[in-house]
């Protein structure tokens, strides 16, 4: 087991109280396995993603361990986990487009980063063109600034720069959103390449697009409102959801074939509860169309079949 | 890049061919006549005014049409003639300035100087510690808010006269002539000492406002955040961020350029300090037509020449105009 998270709490605080972004995640990435999280904006997907690399205020740990390959991370503790960062836990972050400094060269930025880690660069150096390489980036990017990159070009040259120590473990948070759909795909496909060539050994892939995730992941987790909602593999999630907010999620999502002129695609209707003071037992109860006096307490999150877990009673029942 | 200074050449030529039109301009506008001046100062019989008159507008060359007066000033200018002082007359003003110009560097080009580097040095420091940021920037903004003369005259009654310390007039002793001797130098930096703390603390209070507020945003830049994620120690991520920040820091140079000279004019006078600024109160008072525009004549080609050199810098510090320029060019 590469990760393995258990009843990981993680707040916000504010002025009003803490935030409840996160309450309570317990799940495990499996060696090579692409773990898809979706969920819609604000459910706690990134604030998973990012507490597991750099937990900073106003987020607050609450509670909770994470083992990455048998040894605890000290994720509540900013200075001890530096030393994970990077060549154990990396991430690609939401805005790659802008990660990079604006006054350095790219292949400044890379050598200081890495001698900053006490990393040589000249040893990594052809490494590092092989990597270019496989994204399919000239080695001119090398002497080039950021501003002369597309954004694509810049995307794919923070995915080497991220993966360059072949970390253990890969947070890719929001990598296609901000691209077009044939560059998504492209993208998509790098970050299996970066997998199946062993710079990773898994990877999280944050995203709110459920096709995306269809392409690459081979399975993914579901949260909702800070909980997690479901898990399992890619095509049981995909073609027999068993949570009814997967459900929904599933259904809102286009399908080749279909004219939407004669079908509406049908949305969510309502919206998720405040995380603030959130509603006692199953958080999504308010706008599931099958909930009943049960839903008052909270679901347990547990294995229906092997490998596939769902917190709602309906399914357990 | 060769089509970009070329541009901005000619940006700087037709600036200094404007000022130097409305600073031949405005001192003919103010109301008196400088030779009636003079005449009355030399109590003359009333059929010597008439010559003296004829003279004295032949030698200043007021006896020709305006249009004239104006195209000669250009020629006299390309030849490094600025004309003849009516106050301190015949002396030529290009060499009453000459003489006042060390003394208006000598206080200008430290204080802007120094007080950039130590404002910034200062706010990038004050924006990570908390109790810096609650104590000493409000200071600074005090600091900043408060007018050149302002604080020139306070500084001058608290130390000069409460205390007692500086002098508060003057650039040396007037028992003293200038010379490179040990003593004068010590008693000019005596006198010195305080017109520069003023203007140095004015300009100190922004600079540092300025970076420490740059600083934090750069801090929580993306880039910043995605090296921090990335295990970067502190320290070269501070680095990035004061060397970004610096950027919007070197405009801003640019743009109070002329603040901090009409700043240090102000101060001059305040202080009875020998340099440009005080020589125009006195050119003004006294309706010197020729040494106001040389005065004026100097201060438009520094600012102009400064404003030049810190957009080189920023060619040269921001990889982002550079390569801008070469796209276009």
């Amino acid at each position: 087991m590469a990760l393995k998270v258990e009843g990981l709490r993680v707040y916000y605080q504010t002025l009003r109280g803490d935030v409840r972004a996160l309450d309570g995640a317990s799940f495990s990435v499996g060696d090579g396995e692409i773990m898809g999280l979706a969920g819609e904006s604000g459910c706690g997907k990134s604030t998973l993603g990012r507490s597991l690399i750099l937990l900073k205020p106003p987020m607050k740990y609450v509670g909770g361990e994470v083992l990455l390959d048998g040894d605890p991370l000290p994720i509540w503790d900013r200075e001890r986990m530096a030393p994970y960062r990077y060549k154990k836990v990396s991430i690609i972050p939401q805005q790659a487009m802008n990660a990079l400094n604006p006054t350095r060269k790219i292949g400044r930025l890379i050598r200081e980063l890495l001698e900053a880690r006490g990393v040589s660069s000249r040893d990594l150096l052809p490494e590092l063109k092989r990597r270019l390489d496989l994204v399919e980036l000239s080695h001119e990017v090398l002497k080039m600034y950021p501003i002369e990159l597309s954004g694509g070009m810049k995307q794919r040259v923070v995915m080497v720069i991220s993966t360059l120590l072949d970390p253990s473990l890969l947070i890719a948070d929001e990598v296609t959103s901000a691209l077009d759909v044939s560059t998504q795909k492209r993208v998509a496909e790098m970050l299996v390449g970066f997998r199946d060539h062993k710079f990773v050994r898994s990877m999280i892939v944050i995203t709110h697009d459920i096709s995306i995730l269809y392409q690459i992941a081979d399975s993914i987790l579901v949260m909702y409102a800070g909980k997690l909602a479901e898990k399992g593999p890619t095509e049981a999630i995909v073609r027999r959801p068993r949570h009814p907010y997967t459900q929904l999620l599933i259904s809102s999502l286009p399908e080749i074939g279909v004219r939407h002129t004669e079908r509406r695609l049908s949305g969510i209707p309502g919206s998720p509860p405040p995380l603030l003071e959130p509603p006692q037992g199953c958080r999504f109860r308010e706008r599931c169309p099958v909930a009943f006096d049960r839903c008052r307490e909270e679901p347990p999150f547990e294995e229906l079949a092997p490998g596939h877990l769902v917190a709602c009673w309906r399914a357990h029942g | 890049m060769k089509r970009y200074l070329t541009r901005k050449l000619a940006i700087y030529i037709l600036t200094f061919f404007l000022a130097v039109t409305i600073d031949w301009v405005i001192p003919r506008f103010m109301p008196g006549d400088p030779v009636q001046t003079m005449l009355s100062r030399a109590n003359l019989r009333a059929e010597a005014v008439e010559v003296m008159r004829g003279y004295y507008l032949k030698a200043f060359g007021l006896d020709v049409p305006v249009w004239r007066q104006y195209l000669n000033f250009w020629v006299a200018v390309f030849h490094g003639d600025l004309g003849v002082s009516v106050y301190l007359f015949p002396k030529p003003v290009s060499r009453v300035i000459m003489e006042a110009v060390p003394y208006s560097l000598a206080l200008l080009i430290p204080a802007t100087v120094l007080s950039w580097i130590a404002g910034n040095k200062f706010g990038a420091f004050a924006a990570r510690r908390k109790w810096l940021d609650n104590t000493l920037l409000p200071v600074g903004y005090l600091l900043n808010a408060t007018p050149y003369m302002w604080l020139g005259i306070l500084l001058a009654w608290a130390f000069g006269i409460a205390l007692g310390w500086f002098p508060i007039a003057g650039a040396y002793g007037f028992d003293r002539t200038p010379s490179l001797s040990l003593g004068f130098i010590l008693d000019f930096l005596w006198h010195w000492f305080l017109p520069f703390a003023s203007l140095f603390l004015v300009q100190f209070g922004g600079w540092a406002i300025g970076m420490r507020n740059m600083v934090i945003y750069e801090l929580e830049a993306d880039y910043s955040q995605y090296l921090e994620a990335l295990g970067t120690p502190r320290g070269l991520i501070r680095r990035y961020a004061f060397r970004n920040a610096l950027l919007p820091q070197i405009t801003g140079l640019a743009l109070q350029l002329g603040v901090i000279v009409a700043g240090s004019v102000v101060t001059e006078i305040v202080f009875s300090y020998p340099g440009i600024g005080y020589l125009i109160l006195q050119a003004i008072q006294n309706q010197d037509y020729f040494l106001i525009q040389g005065c004026f004549l100097f201060i438009i080609i520094g600012v102009l020449l400064a404003n030049l050199v810190v957009d080189i810098v920023y060619i040269v510090v921001d990889p982002r105009t550079r390569r801008g320029m070469m796209g276009e060019s």
